[in-house]
C-alpha cells in the first residue's frame, strides 16, 4: 500500500446561529494512492472545501477538527501543533484555492510569489527555485514562460494567474496538492486551457491530488476516483468511470440529471408567429466613459439588432466582459444607449429611467444575477415582494397580502417565508424570491441575468425547471443572459452569441448542436466540458496548435472582434474588411467571412457530441 | 408540478430569536440616557440650592451630608450646578448633534442618489466648509449673533455637519452601488423611496456609531466654547464649563472637578452603548 493520504472518522464541527455545536462533517473516511487525482465533490454547503482544508489540519474560523484521523505522508495532521503543521503546509501539501485573483499580492512580482513556499522552506536555493519555477511556467503552457515572473499579478489574464498559482503549489513537489474549484470563477474557454494544464502537470509529475469542484464534467476529466458528498457526509466513493456511468447512490444520480437539463418544448410557435414582436433592438450601441476632456470611451455593445416575440425565450451567451450584462441594462433603462432603438409593442421607449412610464417599467423586469445583493437585506420578503404588488397595482392590506403568499406558492416557496428576511434564506429561496418579486409586477418580459449561475447544479435546474413552467402559465417573455451553453440550450427558443459587444451569431435551438457556426460560437460550445472521461484529449486533438499567421491588422473599424483568437481567420480578407452579416440556412445569422457552406466543412469533420451524459 | 418541487429547497423550520431586543449593555445605556434626559427636563426644580448661593466657606469642599458631591470654587453646591447644567448639556449638545447628524445624513442621501451636478455643488461647499475650523466658525457666528441656545445649537450643528455628511456620502454610494438599489430603479421608484427605504436602512449602523461620537465632540465644543465665554454665559453653566471652571481645584483632590467629568462621562458613555446596542443586534446570516 502506497497511500500518501489516509482519513478515517474525521469529524468537523461548526458553532451556528443559537451557539450550538453541530457537525458539518462526520465520519469522513477515504484514502488516496500516490498518483492518484481524487475528486470531492457536491453542493455548496456539503462539507467538501472543509473536508480539504482538513487535509493540512487547517479548520476555518468558527470550525473545529473535532475527531477522527487525518495522515497525509505519514503525518498525522490533527495531533500536530501549529508550528510543525506550517513545517508542512506548502512543502508536503500545497493548496490551490479558487479565486487566484484574490490569493495573490498585487504588490509583488509573480515569480516572488511562485517561489515563496520553496524559500521559506528552504527547499532549494533562489536560482533553483526561479528556474524551477520558468520549468513550471513551461509546462503549464504559460506564455513567455522566461519573462512572465517579473510581471505583477493584474498584468496577467484570469486564468493565467490560475496556472501561476499551480506553479506556486508545484515549486516544492509537494506530496498533496489540494486544489479547490481551481477552475470555477473562469470562462469556459479559459477553463479548458487551465484543465489542460493541470492535466499535463498532474500525469507528467505523477502528483497526488485532491480537486474539490461542483462540476462533475470538470471532475470526470481529472479525477481517477471520485467521492460524493451531502450534508458532510460521503454518500458514494467510486472510481470516476462507476460514478459516472453506474452512480449507486440516488444522490449522485439526481447530480447527474441535473447537468444535463431536460430540453423543454419552445413557446408556442403559432402563436409567436402571428402576434407583433414584444420587444425590438435596432442598432443597439452603448459605450462606456464619455469621451470628453480626453477620457477613453470603451465601446461596450455595438450594433445589435434583437427581436423577443411575446412568450418567447431569448438567450445570450457569450464569456464575462463580452457586454452581454450591459445589454440586458440597457433594455432596462439603466445604461443609456449611445446609439439605437428600443420598441416595446412598436412603441419606442425612452433610453433611460427618466422618461418611461410606471407601465413601462411593469412590462420589463430585471431579475438580478445574484440575490445575496439583489434583495434589500434589512427588509422581509413580504416587503420585498409587496412593494411592486403597492407600486404598480397600488394592492394593500389584506389584498396584497394575499396575493404575496400567491406569489410565494407560485415559485414554491412556504408561506412561512414572509416574514423573514433574506439572510435567513438558502441561495436557491433567494433567487425563487427575486423571480418571484419580477413576477409581482405581471410583466411582459424578464430579463435574467446570470439567474442560475451563483447556485448548485441541482437548485439551478430546480430554478430553470419553474421557470419554464411560469412561462407556460403566464405567457411571459424571458430574455436569459448567462455564459453557460447548457443551462441556455435547455430553455431558450433562439440563442444570440455575443463577442466583445458584437452579435457574432444568432440561430434558433433546434439547430443548436449542428454546423454551421461562427468560429466563436464553435470554441464556446465544444469548450464546455462533456461528461465522460476522456474528453478533455479528445479536444486537444480537435483543436489547431497554432492560429493562422495574420499581418498587422488594419486599423479600419468593425474588423471582426474575434479575429485575435480566430482558427478560421484568413489572411487579407478578415485583417482589411468588416466581416458582412450572413443568413444561414438554418434560420440564424452570422458574422464572419466564411459562407454557411465553407463553415459547414471546416466544421463537420469536428461534430460535436455534448450533450449526452455517458 | 407543484407537488415535485425538491423537498430540499426549504429547510425545516429553526427555532428563531427574538428580533427586536436590546443588549444588556445597550439597555443600561438607555437606563442612563433616560435618567439624564429626565434630569435634563426637571433638573433645574431638583436642585436643593440656587444658583446664586455662595459660601465663601465651602469653597473646594469636600463631599459631605450638606454638599452630596461636593462645592465648586465659588463654594457653590456641586449636585446643584450638574442638574442645572443638565439642559444645557444634554439638551443643547443632543439638538446639535442631530442637527449635525441627521443634516449631513439627509443631505449625504440626496446627493449621492441623484448624483450629477448636485452632489457635485454639495460635495464641493461641504469641502469647503471642512478646511475651516470648527471653533473659528463657532467664534465668528457668536461674535455675529450673539450667544443665545439657539445660535449655540446651530452653530454646533452647521460646524459638525460636514463630517457627518462625507461619512454618509461615502457609505450612500456604496449602497447605492448594491444590486438592491438598483433593482429599485429599475422599478421606477421614486428618490425618496430609494433613499430612505432602500438605502438609509443598510447604512444606519455606521450612521449611529458616527451619530455618538460626534455627540462626544459636540459635548466638548460646547465646553470649550463656555470657557472662551462665548457659550452658555454664567453663571449658567453647563458641564464642560464645570469642569474648566473648577480645574484649579484638581490639585486640591476637589470632588468639583472629578463630578462633571463623571458626569459627561456617563452620558457619552451610555449614549454609544445604547447606539451600539442598537446597531449590532445580529442579523442572522447565513443559511
Amino acid at each position: 500500500m502506497n497511500e500518501i493520504v489516509k482519513v478515517s472518522g474525521l469529524r468537523v464541527t461548526a458553532r451556528n446561529d443559537l451557539d450550538e455545536e453541530v457537525n458539518i462533517v462526520h465520519d469522513a473516511h477515504f484514502s488516496i494512492n500516490k498518483g492518484e487525482v481524487l475528486a470531492l465533490i457536491g453542493e455548496s454547503g456539503s462539507g467538501k472545501s472543509t473536508i480539504a482544508l482538513a487535509l493540512m489540519g487547517y479548520a476555518r474560523a468558527g470550525c473545529r477538527l473535532a475527531g477522527g484521523t487525518v495522515s497525509v505522508a505519514g503525518h498525522s495532521m490533527l495531533v500536530l501543533g501549529e508550528r510543525e503543521l506550517a513545517g508542512l503546509r506548502g512543502r508536503k501539501v500545497a493548496y490551490i484555492a479558487q479565486s487566484a485573483a484574490a490569493s495573490f499580492n498585487p504588490s509583488k512580482r509573480l515569480m516572488d510569489q511562485v517561489i515563496e513556499s520553496a524559500l521559506i522552506h528552504q527547499v532549494m536555493p533562489r536560482a533553483a527555485a526561479e528556474a524551477k519555477a520558468v520549468q513550471l511556467f513551461r509546462e503549464l503552457a504559460l506564455p513567455d514562460p522566461e519573462h512572465i515572473g517579473q510581471r505583477y499579478p493584474h498584468q496577467v489574464s484570469g486564468g493565467q494567474l490560475q496556472r501561476l498559482m499551480a506553479a506556486m503549489a508545484l515549486i516544492t513537489d509537494p506530496d498533496l496538492v489540494i486544489l479547490d474549484e481551481p477552475t470555477t470563477a473562469l470562462d469556459v474557454t479559459t477553463q479548458i486551457e487551465v484543465l489542460r494544464a493541470f492535466k499535463k502537470v498532474v500525469q507528467e509529475r505523477g502528483s497526488t491530488a485532491v480537486y474539490v469542484s461542483h462540476d462533475l464534467a470538470v471532475v470526470a476529466q481529472m479525477a481517477d476516483r471520485i467521492v460524493v458528498l451531502r450534508d458532510g457526509q460521503i454518500r458514494e466513493n467510486g472510481l470516476t468511470e462507476q460514478i459516472l456511468s453506474a452512480p449507486a447512490h440516488p444522490y449522485t444520480r439526481s447530480l447527474l440529471a441535473a447537468i444535463a437539463p431536460k430540453t423543454r418544448p419552445a413557446g408556442d410557435q403559432s402563436k409567436v408567429a402571428q402576434a407583433r414582436p414584444l420587444l425590438e433592438v435596432r442598432g443597439l450601441g452603448a459605450v462606456y466613459g464619455s469621451g470628453k476632456g480626453g477620457a477613453p470611451v470603451k465601446r461596450v455593445l455595438e450594433d445589435i439588432d434583437l427581436v423577443i416575440p411575446r412568450g418567447a425565450t431569448i438567450g445570450v451567451i457569450g464569456e464575462s466582459g463580452c457586454g452581454k450584462t450591459t445589454l440586458a441594462r440597457t433594455i432596462a433603462g439603466m445604461v443609456a444607449p449611445s446609439a439605437g432603438q428600443l420598441l416595446l409593442d412598436g412603441e419606442p421607449l425612452a433610453p433611460t429611467l427618466e422618461g418611461r412610464t410606471r407601465d413601462q417599467f411593469r412590462r420589463i423586469q430585471f431579475v438580478f444575477q445574484n440575490a445575496d445583493t439583489a434583495l434589500n437585506p434589512r427588509h422581509s420578503i413580504e416587503r420585498i415582494l409587496g412593494r411592486p404588488l403597492e407600486f404598480y397595482h397600488g394592492m394593500q392590506g389584506s389584498a396584497r397580502r394575499k396575493r404575496v403568499l400567491e406569489l410565494l406558492d407560485l415559485v414554491k416557496l412556504p408561506a412561512t417565508v414572509a416574514e423573514r428576511q433574506p439572510g435567513e434564506l438558502s441561495g436557491g429561496q433567494k433567487q425563487r424570491i427575486n423571480l418571484a418579486r419580477a413576477l409581482a409586477a405581471q410583466p411582459d418580459l424578464i430579463l435574467c441575468d446570470e439567474v442560475t449561475s451563483a447556485l448548485d447544479t441541482v437548485v439551478g435546474a430546480a430554478i430553470l425547471e419553474l421557470m419554464a413552467e411560469l412561462r407556460k402559465e403566464l405567457n411571459v417573455s424571458y430574455m436569459f443572459i448567462s455564459h453557460d451553453i447548457n443551462t441556455v440550450r435547455a430553455i431558450c427558443d433562439e440563442i444570440v452569441v455575443l463577442y466583445a459587444g458584437r452579435k457574432v451569431e444568432a440561430r434558433k435551438r433546434e439547430a443548436l448542436s449542428l454546423p454551421p457556426f461562427h468560429p466563436y460560437s464553435h470554441l464556446l460550445i465544444s469548450s464546455v466540458p462533456a461528461l465522460r472521461r476522456g474528453w478533455l484529449e479528445e479536444v486537444e486533438g480537435r483543436t489547431p496548435s497554432a492560429l493562422p499567421a495574420l499581418e498587422a491588422t488594419g486599423e479600419a473599424r468593425g474588423l471582426c472582434p474575434f479575429i485575435d483568437r480566430c482558427a478560421l481567420r484568413v489572411d487579407g480578407v478578415c485583417n482589411r474588411q468588416p466581416p458582412p452579416r450572413q443568413l444561414l440556412e438554418n434560420g440564424g445569422s452570422i458574422l464572419c467571412h466564411h459562407t454557411d457552406l465553407e463553415l459547414r466543412n471546416l466544421q463537420s469533420p469536428l461534430r460535436l457530441v455534448e450533450g449526452e451524459v455517458a | 408540478m407543484r407537488s415535485s418541487a425538491p423537498p430540499s429547497v426549504v429547510p425545516p423550520e429553526a427555532p428563531r430569536k427574538p428580533r427586536r431586543h436590546l443588549s444588556v449593555a445597550g439597555l443600561a445605556g438607555a437606563v442612563v440616557v433616560g435618567f439624564w434626559i429626565l434630569m435634563a427636563l426637571i433638573g433645574p426644580w431638583l436642585a436643593p440650592d440656587d444658583i446664586g448661593s455662595m459660601n465663601g466657606d465651602a469653597v473646594f469642599a469636600p463631599i459631605s451630608a450638606h454638599y452630596p458631591l461636593g462645592a465648586d470654587f465659588l463654594g457653590r453646591d456641586m449636585l446643584s450646578r450638574i442638574l442645572q447644567g443638565a439642559p444645557y448639556t444634554v439638551g443643547v449638545a443632543l439638538a446639535a448633534v442631530l442637527v449635525a447628524s441627521v443634516g449631513g445624513t439627509a443631505l449625504a442621501l440626496f446627493a449621492a442618489a441623484r448624483g450629477g451636478w448636485f452632489d457635485n455643488v454639495v460635495s464641493r461647499i461641504v469641502d469647503v466648509q471642512l478646511s475651516i475650523p470648527t471653533k473659528l466658525l463657532a467664534l465668528i457666528m457668536v461674535a455675529a449673533f450673539g450667544s443665545a441656545v439657539p445660535v449655540l445649537i446651530l452653530t454646533v450643528g452647521i460646524g459638525y455637519m460636514p463630517g457627518a455628511f462625507r461619512i454618509a456620502r461615502s457609505l450612500a454610494v456604496n449602497v447605492q452601488a448594491m444590486e438592491y438599489v438598483q433593482a429599485a430603479r429599475a422599478r421606477g421608484e421614486g428618490l425618496g423611496y430609494i433613499t430612505f427605504h432602500e438605502m438609509l436602512p443598510n447604512m444606519l449602523r455606521p450612521v449611529l456609531a458616527d451619530f455618538g461620537l460626534r455627540f462626544l465632540f459636540i459635548v466638548l465644543l460646547l465646553s470649550g466654547l463656555s470657557f472662551l465665554g462665548l457659550g452658555v454665559q454664567p453663571p449658567a453653566a453647563d458641564w464642560g464649563s464645570l469642569v474648566r471652571e473648577n480645574i484649579i481645584g484638581l490639585s486640591e483632590g476637589a470632588p468639583a472637578v472629578i463630578v462633571p467629568a463623571i458626569a459627561i462621562a456617563t452620558l457619552t458613555i451610555a449614549v454609544n452603548m445604547m447606539i451600539d446596542g442598537f446597531a449590532g443586534r445580529k442579523r442572522r446570516g447565513g443559511e
